[in-house]
C-alpha cells in the first residue's frame, strides 16, 4: 500500500506533526491497515478544514479519505442520497442542484467531506431551526477497530454508536458511507434581508425578536471597535428563494450552480500586511459597505453562504505561524458573557476579521456534538506571543457560563477544561471503549485532550 | 502535544536541578501546569525542585540520571518516555569547571568533556530515536556564547560548548523532516550557582531572562537564539576579529 511520511496541520496551519499517510486505499486495504495499527493508531482525514489537530496523528497513520468520492444513489423523489465519506459538500451540491436538492446543513465552506461533516457534526446558518448535520443523516457505514464494517442508524440497534460517531472526531471508526436526507429547493438563490445594528444590544435584541422567521441567520460583527460601538454588526438573514422570487434573468436557470471564486492567495503572503491598522480598516469598511437596511435582495451561493470562498486558500494570509478560530457557545441568559468576551477580544488588540455571532437552536442526541441552545461566537485570530493567556481567560469565562468550545475549531483546550465543557463525555467514552477497546483510533487531538 | 499557541503538556528536564532548566519549566508551568520529569542525580535539591513544581499544580516524577554514565543514557531516556509522549526536552546539565586546572589536569578535562559534550551527544541520540517515533516534539539545548568563538580564558569549557552547539544544530536539521524542532540557546554570563563568586561579565543575565527567551523560541519554533538577544550582534563581531587582535582583547 502506498504510504509516505507527511507533515500535517489543520486549516489554521499550527502545530505541524509527522505521520505516515495512507493515500487512496480501497476498502480492503483500509481494513487491513486498521487491523494492523500500532500503538500510535489511525485517524481518517478529509479535506483538512478542521482548524486544529483533529485530522493529524503524530507518529501514527493518517488515512486520506478523499479517494472515496462516489455518489452511489440519489432518490430524487425523497431526496435521500448515499455517498462515500470522501465526497465534498462542494461536489455534492453541484451534482444535486440540478435535481432541485440542497444540502441541509452547510458550514462556512463547501470544502469539507461528508465524513468530516459527520465527525464534527457541523452546523450552519440554519442551526436555530434545522439543527446540525447529523440530524439529517439516516445511516452511517462505519469501519470499526476490529476491521469490520457496520451500519448504524439514529434510532435502530447501534444508535449509541451512531450518536458517538456524530461529533466523535473520527475516534469511533472510519465513516465509509453515509445516507443523507437532502432538502428540496426551487432555486440556488436566496432572498436576503440585511440590517446594520448600532451595537451589541441592538444586535442581540433583533436576533431574539424574530430570528425564527428566517431559515438562515448570521451576524458579522466588528471586532475592532470598543466602547459604544462595540458589537456593531451586519445581520444577514434569509430564505431559499422560490422561483417567483427571482428576477426574470435568473428564472431561466434557477438551479445553476452560481458560486464564483475570484482569486487564490499565493503560497508566500507577506504576513506584515495583517496588523491592527489594516484589520481595523477592514472591519470599518465591511461594516460601512453593508446597507443600513435592505429587504428581499436576491443573492447567490457565494454571496450568501461562503463570502470567504471567493478567495481560495485564504488561510495563507495569516502568515507562517498560522491562526486559530475561537468558537464557543453559551446558553441563553449568558448575554453578559458574550459582551465580556467581546470586550476582552477587542481590548487585547488581537486582530480578527471573521467575527460571527449567531443563535443556536436545540442540540441533538450526540454526547460530543457542539451546538446547544444559546449564543455562539467565533473569531479568527493569528498566533502571537500574547495570545495564550487571553484564550485561557476566555475559556474560564465560557466555562463559568456553562458553555463550551467547538472541537473542529479547537487547537489548544486542556483535558480538564474539555471535560467540564462536555459533561456527557463519560457516555461517549463508554461507547468508544466498547467499539475500540485497543484504542486504535487516535489523533493529535485525542492525545492532547486525553480521550 | 504542543498546542497551537505553543503550550506543551509534558516536559523532560535533563539536569533536573539546573537553575536555567528549572526556570524554563516554571515559565511553562506558570502559563499551564504540565507533567514534568526531572532527571538528575538524586539529591535534596532535586526533591525540593519537584515539591515546588507540584505546588504549582504540575505532575512531577524524578528519574536518576548521571551524565558521566553514558552507557545508561538510552535507558534513562526510555524511562522518561514510559508514561507517554514527551513534548519538550530541555538539555540543561553542564559544568563550568576551573578553567586553568582544566587544561592542565587530565581528570578534570575529562570530566568536563564527558559532562558537557559526551553526555549531551549520547542523550541527544537516544532522544532523537524516541522523538522520531512519536513524530513531534521540541528539544531545547543550552549551549553558550563561549562556544561560538573559543577564548584562551576558558577554552576547555568553550570547546565542549562548541561541540554541543554544533551537534544540536545538526540534530535539528536531521530531525526537521520528522516533525521535531530543536532550539539551541546561547546564553552569555548567567547568575547561577555555577557562576557564584565570579565577576559578572557584560550582558550578564538572570536565569529567568534566559528562560523567557528559550520558551518564546520554543513557541515560535526557532532554531537558534541568544540570551540576551544582544549577544547575537556582539558575537557576530567577535567571530570575525583576526586572531592577532582577538588574543589581546581583555575577554
Amino acid at each position: 500500500m502506498p504510504e509516505k511520511l507527511g507533515r500535517l496541520t489543520g486549516w489554521g496551519r499550527t502545530a505541524p506533526t509527522i505521520a505516515r499517510v495512507l493515500e487512496h486505499p480501497d476498502r480492503a486495504e483500509l481494513a487491513t491497515a486498521v487491523r494492523a495499527a500500532d500503538a500510535r493508531g489511525v485517524i481518517p482525514r478529509g479535506l483538512g478544514r478542521s482548524y486544529g489537530d483533529a485530522a493529524q496523528n503524530a507518529g501514527g497513520l493518517v488515512v486520506d479519505m478523499t479517494a472515496f468520492n462516489q455518489i452511489h444513489s440519489v432518490d430524487t423523489e425523497t431526496g435521500i442520497v448515499t455517498v462515500d465519506a470522501g465526497v465534498s459538500l462542494d461536489k455534492l451540491m453541484r451534482e444535486m442542484l440540478p435535481h432541485g436538492l440542497w444540502i441541509p446543513v452547510l458550514p462556512g465552506t463547501r470544502q469539507v467531506t461528508v465524513g468530516g461533516a459527520i465527525a464534527a457534526d457541523i452546523h450552519g446558518k440554519n442551526h436555530h431551526v434545522e439543527g446540525s448535520f447529523c440530524n439529517h443523516v439516516l445511516a452511517i457505514e462505519l469501519l470499526t477497530a476490529d476491521g469490520e464494517i457496520r451500519t448504524v442508524t439514529p434510532d435502530g440497534p447501534g444508535a449509541d454508536l451512531f450518536w458517538a460517531t456524530a461529533g466523535g472526531m473520527g475516534l469511533t471508526g472510519v465513516v465509509l458511507r453515509a445516507t443523507v436526507q437532502l432538502k428540496s429547493v426551487e432555486s440556488a438563490y436566496f432572498l436576503v434581508d440585511t440590517e446594520r445594528t448600532k451595537d451589541l444590544d441592538d444586535l442581540m435584541s433583533r436576533l431574539m425578536d424574530n430570528d425564527d422567521q428566517y431559515t438562515y441567520s448570521v451576524a458579522w460583527f466588528d471586532s475592532a471597535s470598543t466602547g459604544a460601538k462595540m458589537g456593531r454588526a451586519v445581520l444577514t438573514r434569509g430564505w431559499s428563494a422560490k422561483l417567483d422570487d427571482l428576477p426574470a434573468k435568473l428564472r431561466s436557470a434557477p438551479l445553476k450552480f452560481n458560486a464564483p471564486q475570484l482569486a487564490t492567495v499565493p503560497p508566500v503572503f507577506p504576513s506584515g500586511l495583517l496588523n491592527k491598522l489594516t484589520v481595523s480598516a477592514f472591519n470599518e469598511v465591511w461594516y460601512r459597505k453593508a446597507p443600513k437596511e435592505r429587504r428581499g435582495e436576491v443573492q447567490n451561493i457565494t454571496q450568501f453562504f461562503h463570502p470567504l470562498d471567493i478567495v481560495g486558500d485564504w488561510n495563507r494570509v495569516y502568515g507562517p505561524r498560522g491562526f486559530l478560530q475561537y468558537q464557543y457557545v453559551v446558553p441563553y441568559g449568558a448575554e453578559d458573557t458574550v459582551r465580556k468576551s467581546m470586550e476582552m477580544i477587542s481590548a487585547s488588540g488581537a486582530v480578527s476579521f471573521l467575527n460571527v455571532l449567531k443563535r443556536f437552536g436545540a442540540g441533538n442526541a450526540a454526547p460530543l456534538s457542539f451546538p446547544s441552545p444559546g449564543w455562539t461566537l467565533a473569531v479568527d485570530i493569528p498566533i502571537t506571543d500574547r495570545l495564550a493567556p487571553l484564550l485561557d481567560k476566555l475559556d474560564q469565562l465560557v466555562l463559568e457560563a456553562g458553555g463550551r468550545l467547538y472541537l473542529a475549531k479547537d487547537s489548544r483546550l486542556t483535558p480538564d477544561a474539555f471535560r467540564s465543557m462536555y459533561p456527557r463525555l463519560a457516555e461517549w467514552q463508554k461507547v468508544r471503549d466498547a467499539v475500540d477497546p485497543r484504542g486504535v483510533f487516535n489523533s493529535d487531538l485525542s492525545r492532547r485532550l486525553m480521550l | 502535544m504542543i498546542d497551537a499557541v505553543g503550550n506543551p503538556q509534558s516536559l523532560l528536564l535533563l539536569g533536573g536541578t539546573s537553575e536555567i532548566g528549572l526556570a524554563i519549566v516554571d515559565r511553562f508551568a506558570d502559563q499551564r501546569p504540565l507533567r514534568v520529569v526531572l532527571a538528575a542525580r538524586p539529591s535534596e535539591r532535586l526533591d525540593e525542585a519537584a515539591e515546588r513544581l507540584r505546588a504549582k499544580g504540575c505532575t512531577v516524577s524524578t528519574l536518576a540520571f548521571d551524565a558521566r554514565k553514558p552507557e545508561t543514557h538510552e535507558e534513562v531516556v526510555d524511562k522518561a518516555f514510559s508514561d507517554g509522549d514527551i513534548d519538550v526536552t530541555v538539555v540543561a546539565f553542564g559544568v563550568l569547571g576551573d578553567a586553568e586546572r582544566a587544561w592542565q589536569d587530565v581528570e578534570h578535562a575529562r570530566e568536563m568533556a564527558e559532562v558537557n559534550f559526551v553526555a549531551p551527544v549520547t542523550v541527544g541520540v537516544a532522544l532523537a530515536n524516541r522523538l522520531r517515533q512519536q513524530g513531534h516534539g521540541a528539544v531545547v539545548a543550552l549551549s553558550s556564547v563561549a562556544g561560538e568563538r573559543v577564548r584562551r580564558s576558558n577554552f576547555v569549557y568553550g570547546s565542549t560548548k562548541a561541540g554541543v552547539d554544533g551537534f544540536y544544530l545538526g540534530l535539528g536539521e536531521a530531525l526537521k523532516p520528522h516533525g521535531v524542532q530543536v532550539t539551541v540557546v546561547r546564553p552569555g554570563f548567567v547568575h547561577t550557582k555555577m557562576t557564584k563568586g565570579m565577576k559578572a561579565a557584560p550582558l550578564a543575565a538572570q536565569p529567568e531572562q534566559v528562560a523567557e527567551i528559550a520558551v518564546t523560541a520554543v513557541r515560535r519554533r526557532q532554531d537558534l537564539v541568544w540570551a540576551p538577544g544582544a549577544w547575537r550582534f556582539v558575537m557576530s563581531v567577535l567571530r570575525h576579529i583576526p586572531r592577532a587582535i582577538f588574543r589581546k582583547l581583555p575577554i
